[in-house]
């Protein structure tokens, strides 16, 4: 049953949710996944230059999704427009360009697709290699601006008042976020990355007392799904990004079951 | 001037940082100007004044978070510290503990987390997830965060909002223990125009810029003072006394430990001079401004 390709899907998979489980916590506890979804769907712009120009793949996606952070930063500081509606600009224009940038380009025939939805079963051993590589860097990234970005997730000033660097840290972050982005798009596609950043966070929030140890889980529960997905996928001949959100969604689901989501007496805001 | 007279036994304090005609504009439009005041160690400087005047983005420029468009800030080269900031509230995806938040900024000596714990009256919440706690609960363990890092100045904005009477009280003697035992420079907000603490040595009434300025007693007589804040204020300033017992209420009336309120306090006192009140027990300091009556309460 584990045929090579097989083997090479789970690798790739669960070296991407090894990743994504740090990152989305970070997500979830910053608010920020509608802005992880604009990213991702800048990418497919990415892709879009990429064969325009005959560029490499991943370094374009990075890219993109990197200048298109910095110009959210940058937008959201002139206040003429609320942050929500910028994201719902940028999002979808720059999804919308790709799209039509790729059309355009008669002499390529691509597979959208693949782009789309992912395409983990013709993983090759390179992307195995980017995968890890670019993971175990933005693991290292991660660990090193951990105590700065945590502690301006829980307040700006106070972070920067005690002597830390929380812009720096921020912006770190959003090119580990674009970094993430570009490695896992072939894995589970544009448009589903956000969610296997922010549902295996989520599912992780229940078991989890520190930060730490919700990154951790979140890391653990989002390998989980990718296993499970795949697997899924395999026996019921189905696409292989949607399987894997969709196990995700169950193991979310199943976290729900026992306790409500916040163990608290105050509201829950999920 | 007044405001770096010297410590509690007399000897010059060592300046924690300095604000000279500091402004921050914003769209045109100051914020604040024309700020000056210095911290020195040891000493209690409250921020009073009404909403938007300013209080916080001067506590802001003094600890480096805003930088000044005009007039300097001086900080003590290295200077550690340690802030409590206003309207604090932690995501509920967050899972964070007591103990976690201590290190929040940094790594800590076990004891020194224990010990700050111990200090603000939460060693027993250690276990606890922050957004379950009250919110004096919060407010405690935030300044134990705070306090834990051994900082020169410690600057608390607004600590005692959602803090019921009693616990407001209890802050402030935390306050006072913690300037007397740690002797760090405190900067504190105070949301009451009305009450401040005894202990503070300056108070600073801003209303976009430095209205008037001294001790409790003195701010509380100021013409500027009454004329800012109208004639409400005209009961004067409470003047919180760091006394077990009761806290005099900004409308003159007393508050006792137990819950009760009363008219009076002494029959022979009026109502609208709260500050003449002794403490109910001896400091191991003097302070030189706290006005000290000759009885005592029972």
């Amino acid at each position: 049953m584990l045929d090579d390709f097989f083997v090479r899907a789970l690798i790739a998979g669960i070296g991407v949710a090894l990743i994504a489980g740090p990152l989305g916590s970070f997500i979830v506890w910053r608010r920020m996944a509608y802005f992880g979804d604009t990213m991702a769907h800048s990418a497919l712009l990415g892709v879009a230059i990429s064969l325009l120009m005959d560029l490499d793949l991943t370094l374009s996606v990075f890219a993109v999704a990197a200048i298109v952070s910095l110009f959210l930063i940058l937008l959201q500081r002139w206040r003429a427009l609320s942050a929500d509606a910028l994201l719902g600009i940028l999002s979808h224009s720059t999804l919308a360009l790709g799209l039509v940038l790729v059309a355009f380009m008669y002499w390529v025939r691509v597979d959208l697709t693949a782009y789309l939805f992912g395409d983990i079963l013709a993983v090759t051993r390179g992307d195995i290699a980017l995968i890890w590589g670019g993971g175990v860097l933005a693991m290292a990234v991660l660990a090193w601006v951990w105590r700065p970005l945590l502690a301006s997730t829980v307040n700006h000033e106070l972070a920067e008042a005690e002597g830390l660097n929380p812009d720096r840290a921020r912006l770190v972050l959003m090119l580990l976020m674009a970094l993430v982005i570009a490695i896992a798009m072939k894995v589970i596609g544009i448009l589903l990355i956000t969610s296997l950043l922010i549902i295996p966070a989520a599912t992780a929030r229940r078991y989890a007392t520190t930060p730490e140890a919700m990154a951790v889980y979140a890391a653990l529960i989002g390998a989980v799904a990718v296993t499970g997905g795949l697997f899924g996928s395999m026996r019921y001949d189905t696409p292989s990004g949607p399987s894997i959100v969709v196990a995700a969604l169950i193991l979310f689901l199943a976290s729900l079951l026992p306790l409500p989501f916040a163990r608290g007496r105050k509201g829950e805001r999920s | 001037m007044r405001e770096n007279s010297g410590g509690a036994n007399g000897a010059p304090r060592e300046t924690l940082v300095t604000l000279k005609g500091a402004g921050v504009n914003r769209g045109g439009r100051w914020l604040v100007r024309g700020v000056d005041f210095t911290v020195g160690r040891g000493e209690i400087v409250t921020l009073i004044g009404p909403n938007g005047s300013g209080k916080s983005t001067s506590a802001k420029m003094a600890i480096g978070v805003l930088k000044p468009d005009e007039g300097q800030v001086e900080r003590l080269a290295g200077l550690k510290v340690g802030y409590v900031p206003q309207k604090l509230t932690i995501d509920w995806t967050l899972p964070l503990t007591v103990r976690r938040l201590m290190t929040l900024t940094g790594p800590l000596p076990e004891r020194e987390i224990i010990e700050a714990l111990e200090a603000t009256g939460i060693r027993h919440m250690e276990k606890a997830e922050v957004q379950t706690l009250s919110g004096g609960e919060f407010q405690r363990a935030l300044m134990a965060r705070a306090i834990a890092r051994k900082p020169d100045l410690l600057v608390l904005d607004e600590p005692v909002q959602g803090v019921d009477f009693s616990g407001e009280i209890a802050l402030y003697d935390l306050i006072r223990q913690i300037r007397d035992g740690s002797g760090c420079g405190i900067l504190l907000i105070s949301h009451d125009l009305h009450v401040v603490m005894a202990e503070t040595d300056t108070v600073i009434c801003l209303n976009g810029h430095v209205c008037c300025r001294g001790t409790p007693h003195a701010v509380s007589a100021s013409a500027e003072y009454l004329r800012l804040f109208g004639p409400s204020a005209a009961r004067a300033l409470a003047v919180y006394s760091h006394d077990h017992d009761h806290v005099h209420l900004p409308d003159g009336r007393v508050q006792h430990s137990d819950g009760s309120i009363t008219a009076h306090c002494h029959p022979e006192d009026g109502h609208h001079h709260p500050h003449d009140h002794d403490h109910d027990h001896d400091h191991d300091h003097d302070h030189g401004h706290t006005s000290a009556g000759e009885g005592r309460h029972a």
